[in-house]
């Protein structure tokens, strides 16, 4: 055998020229079609149980909202009964709702590297010309904006079909059962949880692990933001009024004497006088809610104590919509960041 | 004949506190069957990862194709990698993988893919996953060559084929040799194959090049008829091997 001389190759191919991003989109639909057939199973079937059910809740509030005259019992009463039964129905739904961005992120996102590293074809795909950061970044942009633009457009109808509960006043415009799934939230929690499962797959390589931390995850983040971030999107507006507006989200209520606040258990004690000075015997259901909620605060405001409550107005959904995609779009976008960033220097 | 396709300086890798390699020094010559040889976890795999860029050493340096960082554009752009167990992806069709290939590369010769994939008798739209052993080697094989690679990098190629089919892989690794110029290094722990092939040998052992030049030259300086006889006298100087 003659070992042989390599020809001598023009100079350029030192810097050769990248290989057209473009090239990554057949290659992504190709490798990812499977699941992206299973994400638009997922939303179509659930958007057409959802046309079908909200058609319905649309005609019964339609017919509750027609009922003439608006005060007579009867016509309470239909409103009542759209409140109870096809209210019901749909916070089952809403909390179903929820799951979803978590399974998008969970089985379309976290597979994406962690299937590479787990099969090892990481080897294969990384080792051409296209170049594996270039490779990483242009998968998860190509798969995440899919996503989320598929999410979004799904979220366009479940406000759709919640839009009943908001226009008779059952559900306040901040609902936090429902505030994730509607505005931009729902598209914004499906990218990051999609952004969570590519950086979970890298750090674990092993796809069904990956999968269950995407969804524990997620999970964590979802409950930390309801319980202790949405609320502080804006400093919540104070009034020292015993109505509060209607549409108000209310964070949190307490009573003062003399312009010091009462602990819980205070408030309690003074309550429990009350009643028995102005109400010792309680016939009714109705009667009890008068007396909590009518009687005995206005029996205190004569007396010297006020009752404060810190809200959020029904008027700030759009701002808060646009706070919580504002971050959870920069922290998807850090979370891809470090994700190419951790292919790019990765030492196996 | 100037250039190196690959050089090594003080090379090593190390995982946790075991060094997978160390002190690699080699300067590996354009224009042969470069042949890696040693046994299991003697550091093959680790220095062909280092040289394609997948992995980064713990100490010392190595560039591929006359200076290139490995895993730069230009080194990707030169060199084509089988790993180990030729990871395809199963799903995948061999005409789906020859699209793949294509897109994420420049210069695809797509002509050479079909043909070589037709002589074969490996049909485009069965799943790689469905082909024999001995076809899903040839296929990953005929992918790397149809990128018209400089350096076509080889790791354990025909360790899990029958003996049929490592010599057919063996003849379509020589064929392309002969009519492209394309230099050729492979690792092996087994020693048979490689007889009629390498030009050059690089034996490693417990991490460590033990011994490395043309075959010819070796050959001569210590006296063995053929490179087995060689192989096995370097790797008995380190009884811990011999054992695996």
């Amino acid at each position: 055998m003659t070992a042989r001389t390599i020809p001598a190759r023009p100079e350029q191919d030192a810097r050769p020229r990248p290989v057209p991003w473009r090239r990554m989109a057949w290659v992504t639909w190709r490798q990812h079609r499977i699941a992206l057939a299973g994400l638009a199973t997922l939303l179509g079937a659930l958007a057409v149980y959802l046309w079908f059910t909200g058609l319905q809740i649309h005609h019964a509030y339609a017919a509750a909202a027609a009922c003439h005259p608006a005060s007579s019992a009867a016509c309470q009463n239909a409103l009542i009964t759209f409140d109870t039964t096809d209210g019901n129905t749909a916070e089952t739904i809403a909390t179903l709702l929820q799951v979803v961005p978590a399974l998008i992120g969970a089985f379309i996102g976290a597979p994406v590297l962690a299937r590479e590293l787990e099969t090892g074809t990481f080897r294969y795909a990384w080792t051409l010309a296209f170049g594996r950061w270039r490779w990483t970044l242009a998968k998860l942009t190509l798969l995440a904006v899919v996503a989320a633009a598929a999410a979004g457009l799904f979220s366009l109808l479940v406000s759709w079909y919640f839009q009943p509960f908001f226009a008779d006043g059952s559900r306040i415009p901040l609902d936090p059962t429902l505030f994730d799934l509607r505005g931009s939230a729902f598209a914004a929690w499906t990218l990051t949880a999609f952004a969570i499962g590519g950086l979970a797959g890298m750090l674990i390589r092993r796809v069904v692990p990956a999968i269950a931390a995407t969804l524990a995850v997620y999970a964590g983040l979802a409950i930390a933001t309801a319980l202790y971030l949405q609320q502080h999107y804006m400093a919540p507006l104070l009034t020292g009024k015993l109505n509060v507006p209607a549409a108000a989200w209310i964070v949190s209520q307490w009573w003062t004497r003399g312009g010091i606040r009462l602990s819980q258990s205070a408030t309690n004690d003074v309550f429990q006088s009350v009643i028995e000075k102005i109400a010792p015997v309680v016939h009714s259901r109705a009667q009890k809610v008068q007396v909590f909620t009518a009687d005995v605060p206005q029996y205190l405001y004569q007396h010297g104590y006020q009752q404060w409550t810190s809200y959020q107005p029904g008027s700030r959904f759009w701002p808060f919509q646009w706070i919580e995609g504002g971050w959870l779009l920069a922290l998807s976008a850090l979370l891809i960041a470090a994700t190419v960033w951790l292919v790019r220097r990765r030492a196996a | 004949m100037s250039m190196n396709v690959m050089e090594a300086s003080g090379l090593g890798k190390r995982y946790g506190s075991i060094w997978a390699l160390r002190e690699c020094t080699l300067a590996v010559p354009a224009g042969y069957v470069t042949a890696l040889v040693g046994p299991n976890g003697a550091g093959k795999s680790t220095l062909l990862n280092m040289a394609v860029g997948l992995t980064t050493p713990s100490a010392g340096g190595v560039t591929v194709l006359g200076g290139r960082p490995p895993g730069s554009a230009a080194a990707l752009d030169g060199i084509a990698f089988v790993a180990q167990d030729t990871p395809l992806y199963k799903n995948l069709s061999a005409a789906d993988l020859m699209h793949l290939t294509r897109n994420l590369t420049r210069g695809f010769d797509q002509p050479y893919a079909q043909t070589r994939l037709g002589e074969l008798g490996i049909p485009l739209n069965r799943k790689a996953g469905r082909l024999s052993g001995g076809q899903q080697a040839q296929l990953a094989l005929t992918l790397a060559l149809a990128r018209r690679p400089r350096l076509l990098v080889l790791d354990e190629p025909v360790a899990m084929l029958d003996p049929i089919a490592r010599h057919d892989f063996m003849a379509t690794v020589m064929t392309a040799m002969a009519a492209d110029g394309v230099s050729v290094l492979l690792s092996s722990h087994v020693l048979a194959e490689l007889e009629r092939v390498a030009g050059y040998l690089i034996l490693l052992a417990r991490g460590q090049v033990r011994l490395a030049g043309r075959v010819e030259d070796l050959l001569a300086t210590h006296r063995h008829a053929n490179l087995e006889q060689l192989a096995l006298a370097y790797l008995r100087e380190t009884p811990v091997e011999v054992a695996k």
